[in-house]
């Protein structure tokens, strides 16, 4: 594999992961427990946009085939899509899309933190921008597990069974393959071990404050990253591309 | 306990450094940081600001209306406070 | 300020009821509302006064609140990304200027709870025109075109309201609004100017929306009910009908521009007074959408109220949370 490919397969991983989330995150707005919450999750949703576009503009100038960001976004099929599957995973109630957010940010933070310091000057860049939006999300989003960890009794039984249910989802994010590996190699970037270890201190210690256990490591489910989707991908995607899709060549 | 409403919170924004914190408005939440969170979610959303006040709307300590006239027409007599009550001579400068 | 909190004990014991409310302080009111003074949430005020301003903003909060949803409809499937981060941010707004206007009308002495609550049991109304249907995504380009212009002529005099708080409250609505009626004049741009499926789906988005976004600003002037009263008080300063020519005359050279036929035959320039003349409206069609029969009043309401309902168990988490850390504290 070379350089040039490498850096484009790592930076559509990145932006396809924040193009999913963004658009899970939006099939909630209107049905946030409370008004300040609402505004919330669409800045959250709002930040996650932003970082796909900049970073698919980018794959497209790397690529240098004349895509356009919109043309990563809508016109690639399920198989082409590099996000991990938590983040394809359906909203569920407020804390499932809550623990689903905090987890990956968790790891992502870390990420975006080596990515500041990778060897490409123009990823850097655009980490050393998302890492103030995400580390503000985590901010946001551990202190609410906490506050549904410790709330009532309800409360708490909902957001463990939110923790078990993702869990088989976490391993993915630090699964690293050769596109990883070659990223780590060439440019500096993130070291996998070294953020799942990070993650792993991080997450106990606010699961641990919320009154919750941490669930075992069992089978966990990959494939994203591949392009080996679960079945809810396609909706989503049917769901967002269907406007360009049936108007071929339209601007909008 | 169940039907409980967030308090209400006001919610001041310095806009930038060298001007004081402004009344920007109020919102509500459970707690103290959720407050700072949602005034940023909520006030800060096009960059108006470089540092958030909140406080607990009940927590204010504020002036009674029915007592303005007691508390503050008698400072209007004291026109002496102001500059543009002395005349300056014509001539005479940097005063 | 926005304190709701404040003296309310003290305040609701000076205030005399209804009945008994001195005819010198209503005069002294009076004045104050004439000289252009503002009013403030702690100041004497008459109970009618009082409660038209709670009546008419929080149907305003409510009318932001429900207003995201026949917008937030298209967000999944906004066509490019960039039209979904802006048509995002704009339901954000939405959010947010619910929330103002909740804020200015709690210092009336309501809660947001109880203001919900009206809501989701129908006693509160908000703006019918969020009854109908986005069936297409130029629909997203007329109601930023033509509902939010029109009701950004009704929202401009607001800021200059006698009330302190709601006037605060409209000054930023009014700021943070002023991209929202052009992004929608974009997209109908956008699709005039494309392929003949996009222009018929602007010109077809026309077709519906352009009679509800007349009926935004009301019966007429001789059939509105409250209208003089809220007059004298400069809660509101320019009637209906006033209101409603000065959108249409806006408005009709833009569809111009844009390439587009306004649905009404009767629509013609009477150059002598300088005004577009238009047709009749269908005020029954108003009264059924007010009257709960539009083609969504249903399904807005029950999505509120599922949202309200799937989001008590995280309130009352927050709530218990802090409860407990408050103990602890103690």
């Amino acid at each position: 594999m070379n350089a040039e490919q490498t850096l484009i397969d790592y930076t559509l991983r990145l932006a396809d992961n924040a193009l999913i989330l963004g658009q899970r995150m939006v099939e909630n707005v209107a049905a946030w427990p409370e008004l300040e919450e609402e505004l919330a999750n669409a800045n959250f949703a709002l930040d996650f946009l932003g970082q796909a576009r900049m970073l698919y503009s980018y794959a497209g100038e790397l690529e240098g085939k004349g895509r356009s960001e919109d043309d990563f976004a809508y016109l690639r099929d399920e198989h082409e899509f590099r996000n991990v599957l938590l983040l394809e995973q359906p909203n569920g109630h407020f804390g499932d899309a809550l623990v689903r957010q905090y987890l990956f940010e968790a790891a992502y933070v870390h990420i975006l933190g080596a990515l500041v310091e990778c060897r490409d000057e123009q990823l850097s860049a655009i980490a050393a921008r998302a890492i103030k939006e995400v580390q503000y999300h985590v901010r946001h989003t551990s202190k609410w597990l906490i506050r549904l960890g410790d709330g009532t009794e309800l409360s708490q039984t909902r957001v463990q069974q939110s923790l078990h249910d993702v869990w088989r989802f976490t391993g993915e994010l630090f699964a690293a393959d050769d596109i990883d590996i070659a990223f780590q190699e060439t440019f500096g970037g993130p070291d996998l071990s070294a953020v799942a270890a990070l993650w792993r201190t991080d997450v106990a210690a606010v699961v641990s404050e919320a009154t919750l256990v941490l669930p075992d490591d069992e089978w966990m489910a990959t494939g994203g990253k591949q392009g080996r989707h679960s079945e809810h991908l396609g909706y989503l995607l049917a769901e967002m591309q269907y406007l360009p899709r049936s108007h071929a060549g339209a601007t909008w | 306990m169940s039907k409980q409403e967030w308090p209400l919170y006001e919610v001041f924004v310095r806009t930038r450094s060298g001007l004081s914190h402004r009344h920007a408005g109020s919102i509500h939440a459970a707690d103290d940081q959720m407050a700072l969170d949602n005034a940023r979610d909520t006030y800060t959303r096009r960059s108006e600001g470089v540092s958030l006040w909140v406080v607990r709307s009940d927590r204010i300590v504020a002036s009674d209306p029915a007592e303005s006239a007691a508390f503050f027409e008698p400072a209007e007599d004291k026109i002496y406070r102001h500059p543009t009550f002395y005349d300056v001579p014509d001539g005479v400068e940097n005063l | 300020m926005y304190t709701q909190g404040l003296d309310q004990k003290e305040s609701a014991g000076k205030r005399p009821v209804d009945a008994v409310e001195a005819a010198e302080q209503l005069q002294a009111f009076q004045a104050r509302i004439d000289a252009e003074e503002k009013i403030e949430a702690k100041d004497w005020m008459p109970e009618a006064y009082r409660r038209t301003l709670i009546r008419q903003i929080s149907q305003h909060a409510h009318s932001e609140i429900i207003g995201m949803q026949p917008e937030g409809n298209w967000l999944t499937r906004a066509p490019s990304l960039k039209r979904k981060a802006i048509l995002l941010a704009k339901v954000q707004d939405e959010a947010g200027h619910g929330l103002y206007l909740y804020s200015a009308a709690e210092t009336l002495g309501v809660s947001r709870d109880q203001m919900v609550a009206d809501l989701l049991s129908g006693k509160a109304k908000y703006s019918s025109i969020f009854n109908y249907p986005t069936v297409s995504w130029a629909d997203i380009g007329a109601i930023g075109w033509l509902v939010d212009g029109a009701a950004i002529m009704n929202q401009i005099p607001l800021c200059r309201c006698s009330y302190g708080p709601y006037a605060r409250a409209m000054v930023r609505v009014c700021k943070e609004e002023s991209f929202h009626q052009r992004q929608g004049f974009d997209i109908m741009l956008e699709l005039s100017r494309g392929s003949p499926r996009q222009k018929a789906m602007a010109q077809d988005a026309l077709n519906r929306w352009w009679w509800p976004s007349l009926m935004m600003f009301g019966p007429n002037d001789s059939e509105s009910k409250h209208s003089a009263q809220s007059m004298a008080w400069k809660i509101k300063r320019f009637s209906n009908d006033e209101l409603r020519q000065k959108f249409v005359d806006v408005t009709v050279p833009q569809a111009d521009f844009l390439g587009l036929r306004m649905p009404d035959e009767a629509l013609r320039f009477d150059a002598d007074a300088g005004h577009y003349r238009f047709g009749e409206i269908d005020w029954q069609e108003l009264f059924d959408v007010i009257a709960g029969n539009g083609p969504c009043n249903k399904q807005r309401l029950e999505k509120r109220q599922q949202a309200h309902d799937d989001g008590a168990w995280v309130r009352e988490a927050a709530q218990a949370y802090a409860n407990k850390a408050a103990a602890a504290a103690a």
